[in-house]
């Protein structure tokens, strides 16, 4: 069986983290900030909740439905900008939505870990909205967060 | 019915996808566009381009000619009265919200109600919601059996004399339901309303008699039928159509002009504000030649064996969950155990096959479903139980796929 193409968009890392994804759940209390994002186009959906903490993303939770690019990009990303500060946090998002557009993209000196695995998304134009939802709401939430 | 003939007449089909043979199922979401439907519309844009209605010149009623003639095909097609009821729309979209402006904004009050089914697709329940909001009626749903399907009972019980609109699909998009239209209509006048249905997925597949159905307006699109997008219908009995205010106003629908007021043409031409969809109609006319050449009885049979074999071979994949009741359309709504239908649809378009992923404009419906998307393989004249057969083998790659990398 020739997949190929396939095997460049699941990376066995994706598929790690939409069967086993990490910090998925919601957070007790009220110390936190969250976000409901879907793509009407397809039905997808997130729930985020950030904790911040002077400028800097102490937590992140999230729940949701969709695909397994949307919902393991989730889980990545929430693993990601743990411990960023907002500016680094969006800085990164901004990269992550240019690696998986096909830009050449400067990682170095930056830790990205998992989230390189998702570059395979390039080659599937129809994919990439499914693989930014979840940074984007990233981006709406510390965005209404850095405003106050 | 020669399959294999019918499909030298699309060109598209003839090309490879990801390095295998197109297998287009994605015909409910749009058809495909045959060479005569192309050749018709660079014949009018390469010969006969004009606008109508106005030019002295030949080539102005060229134009006049082709678009006109296009509405009486239409007429035959759907078996209306006269082509004063047919109407060019942009599409079924656009045909549903004139009647919802035009019609029931001004005939409906507080209290009255909107009859529609959960399986309706997103057009035609947002302008009926619109509508209920701005002139305070309501809106009712009839229950969906487990099936999918909507029973004449539950129709009976939900139609009142406060219903002035029942609004229904004549084939659902997403379960392939076809509703039992006459039947409805003949309960809704009982009580005094009124029925629009959405044919958007039953006029490229079946015989259309407006007259037989009793439906007081019928709408769908030129672009699931064979001819180009941009252009449907709206079809209305005169006896309301006279009666209804224009929703877009300008060049082309006016009689006379002042100052302060203005009166407008005689149907059909009052709702067709503006240089109409010339080529649109003009290629739509060509589509239904090319329809009515093969036999709308032969495509309605080609396609129910389609769904039939589809049925059964679906059962031979383990976790493939199918939707929908046993008599359906040519279409087959689904959802693979554990597997994203995002996902399903990326595997089968690398072995060349397109289908639908996603809610399918029925979030409503979804709910209904109790899932947030479905996978759905449609199929038209030029479909064979060949693609069916290479649906089938591509699920079972794709269980296979992602067994191997879960």
């Amino acid at each position: 069986m020739s997949f190929n193409n396939l095997d460049t968009l699941y990376r066995q890392v994706i598929m790690d983290h939409y069967k086993n994804p990490r910090n998925r759940g919601t957070f007790d209390g009220e110390d936190y900030l969250s976000v409901d994002m879907n793509n009407p186009t397809c039905g997808d959906r997130i729930h985020l909740q950030l904790q911040v903490e002077d400028g800097k993303v102490t937590d992140a939770r999230f729940e949701g439905e969709g695909c397994s690019i949307s919902m393991s990009s989730a889980s990545m990303m929430t693993q990601a900008i743990k411990g960023k500060t907002i500016d680094e946090a969006v800085k990164l998002s901004n990269l992550f939505s240019d690696m998986i557009q096909g830009k050449k993209v400067d990682t170095e000196g930056l830790n990205i870990g998992d989230i390189q695995a998702l570059e395979g998304v390039s080659k599937f134009p129809a994919r990439v909205k499914c693989a930014t939802l979840a940074w984007k709401a990233m981006e709406k939430g510390v965005g209404e967060e850095s405003k106050e | 019915m020669d399959v294999k003939e019918i499909q030298k007449d699309f060109p598209i089909l003839n090309q490879e996808i990801n390095g295998h043979p197109l297998v287009y199922l994605d015909s409910a979401a749009t058809s495909q566009k045959p060479l005569p439907v192309i050749e018709k519309l660079n014949e009018y844009y390469s010969m006969h381009n004009s606008n109508v209605h106005r030019g002295v010149h030949t080539l102005g009623n060229r134009a006049t000619e082709g678009y006109e003639g296009a509405r009486e095909k239409v007429r035959r097609f759907i078996h209306a009265k006269s082509t004063k009821e047919i109407i060019f729309t942009r599409g079924t979209t656009t045909s549903i919200n004139t009647v919802a402006y035009s019609y029931a904004r001004t005939n409906l009050t507080e209290g009255d109600e909107i009859v529609l089914t959960p399986m309706e697709h997103h057009s035609n329940i947002i302008p009926w919601q619109q509508t209920a909001k701005a002139v305070g009626a309501q809106l009712k749903y009839l229950p969906l059996q487990s099936d999918g399907t909507i029973s004449l009972d539950a129709v009976e019980k939900t139609i009142s004399d406060r219903t002035k609109i029942v609004a229904m699909g004549h084939v659902s998009n997403v379960l392939g339901t076809i509703n039992p239209i006459k039947e409805v209509a003949e309960i809704a006048h009982r009580n005094g309303a009124i029925i629009l249905v959405d044919g958007a997925q039953s006029t490229p597949h079946k015989r259309i008699d407006v007259q037989d159905l009793d439906c007081d307006f019928y709408t769908f699109s030129g672009h699931k039928m064979c001819g180009p997008s941009g252009v449907g219908v709206l079809y209305g009995k005169k006896e309301f159509l006279e009666n209804m205010e224009p929703v877009e106003f300008g060049g082309e629908m006016i009689d006379f002009v002042g100052l302060y007021d203005s009166t407008w043409k005689e149907l059909p031409w009052k709702f067709e504000g503006g240089t109409p969809i010339i080529a649109g109609a003009i290629g739509l006319g060509a589509a239904i030649d090319y329809l009515e050449d093969i036999g709308l009885e032969n495509i309605d049979k080609h396609e129910q064996e389609l769904a039939a074999y589809a049925l059964e071979q679906f059962q031979t994949i383990d976790g493939a969950e199918v939707y929908g009741p046993k008599d359906r359309a040519g279409l087959v709504t689904f959802n693979l155990d554990g597997i994203h239908p995002h996902d399903v649809a990326t595997v089968l378009d690398q072995e060349g096959i397109a289908v639908r992923a996603g809610h399918h404009c029925a979030q409503p419906l979804m709910k209904w479903l109790n899932v947030t998307a479905t996978a759905r393989a449609s199929f038209y004249l030029y479909n064979t139980k060949e693609d069916i057969d290479i649906l089938v083998t591509g699920l079972q790659k794709t269980k296979e796929f992602f067994g191997d990398v879960f």
